[in-house]
């Protein structure tokens, strides 16, 4: 029987690879999303796990939720991802500078 | 070791290993398709779980909508790989030592809390399936949050379509609020004429009078 300690170990280390792949593909805006979809999985895992061990389905409701807005949020920035490439023909983040934030 | 913690380990194994992939490929396309293979390895990790609904829906809206989409803009995008991995292990050090100490503390905080008896889930006798007490949960407790979530995604459908549509300049279009604002006077001229006096000694009329400007269509 596995217990709950292994499933957030692989959710613990699943959020660190992600956040290691910001690290890493800084100039690259869709690994950039990749990795944020990476972190949300997690985050899920670890409810799930949650739900599962404590016997409590309100968990995998939040689950459901966090699902829905992670699909809008996925589709507004490939959205503004593919307006940005017709705008400025890069999607390389050092050369999105307008803000000069 | 039963099949449940094999199971478990090629699942979990898939997933981390896909997901180091999907940070460090080349080609995003490979990325992509590494997500996909992550996503799916963490589904049936959810399925371990007994969230079947939940494991479903990973795979159907995730790796069936959102990983397609993008599969889609990667290809559609004309990428410059080269140059955005330039310098691209120059911050390992750093992510390495921020990506170990959240793991760390994740794990340390996670799995050594108060919990530690939780080694096995508590049986429920009623069990009814995964699916239905979902549906049960959210169709009632949940309804408003649901339909909050609705919206969310109409909005989020509203906005990608408004951001990516694209007007040309040259395209021949009918415009409905200008056709229906139109006025009589702006489409009929109503050119007043002596009437037929004409004298016989009198030039024939032009065949276009110059003072009366051509009615518009």
């Amino acid at each position: 029987m596995v217990s709950l300690s292994w499933y957030l170990f692989v959710g613990a280390v699943l959020f660190a690879i992600s956040v290691i792949g910001i690290f890493l593909n800084r100039k690259n805006l869709i690994v950039l999303l990749m990795s944020i979809e990476l972190m949300l999985l997690a985050v899920n895992t670890n409810f799930i796990a949650f739900s599962h061990f404590l016997g409590d389905l309100n968990g995998q409701v939040f689950v459901f939720f966090i699902l829905t807005v992670a699909a809008a949020e996925s589709a507004i920035g490939l959205a503004i991802l593919v307006a940005l490439f017709r705008n400025m023909n890069t999607i390389n983040v050092d050369e999105l500078d307008a803000l000069k934030g | 070791m039963d099949t449940t913690a094999i199971l478990f380990a090629v699942f979990s194994a898939c997933t981390l290993v896909a997901a180091l992939r999907v940070i460090t490929a080349r080609n995003p396309v490979h990325a992509v398709l590494y997500l996909v293979l992550s996503f799916f390895s963490a589904a049936c990790l959810w399925m371990l779980l007994q969230a079947e609904f939940l494991a479903i829906a990973l795979v159907l809206v995730y790796v069936g909508a959102v990983m397609v989409l993008f599969l889609f803009v990667v290809m559609m995008l004309d990428l410059h790989i080269d140059r955005s991995r330039e310098g691209y292990w120059r911050h390992l050090p750093l992510a390495a030592v921020v990506g170990v100490a959240i793991a760390l503390q994740l794990w340390l905080v996670l799995a050594n809390g108060h919990w530690q008896f939780l080694q096995a889930p508590p049986s429920d006798p009623g069990h009814v399936g995964n699916t239905r007490a979902l549906g049960i949960l959210t169709f009632t407790e949940y309804l408003l949050p649901l339909q909050l979530a609705g919206a969310i995604l109409l909005v989020a459908m509203v906005a990608a379509i408004a951001l990516t549509l694209r007007r040309r300049a040259d395209a021949l279009r009918q415009s409905p609020g200008e056709q229906v604002r139109v006025r009589r006077a702006d489409r009929v001229h109503m050119v007043s004429m002596p009437a037929s006096a004409a004298t016989p000694d009198a030039p024939p009329p032009a065949p276009a009078a110059p003072d009366a400007p051509p009615a518009k269509a």
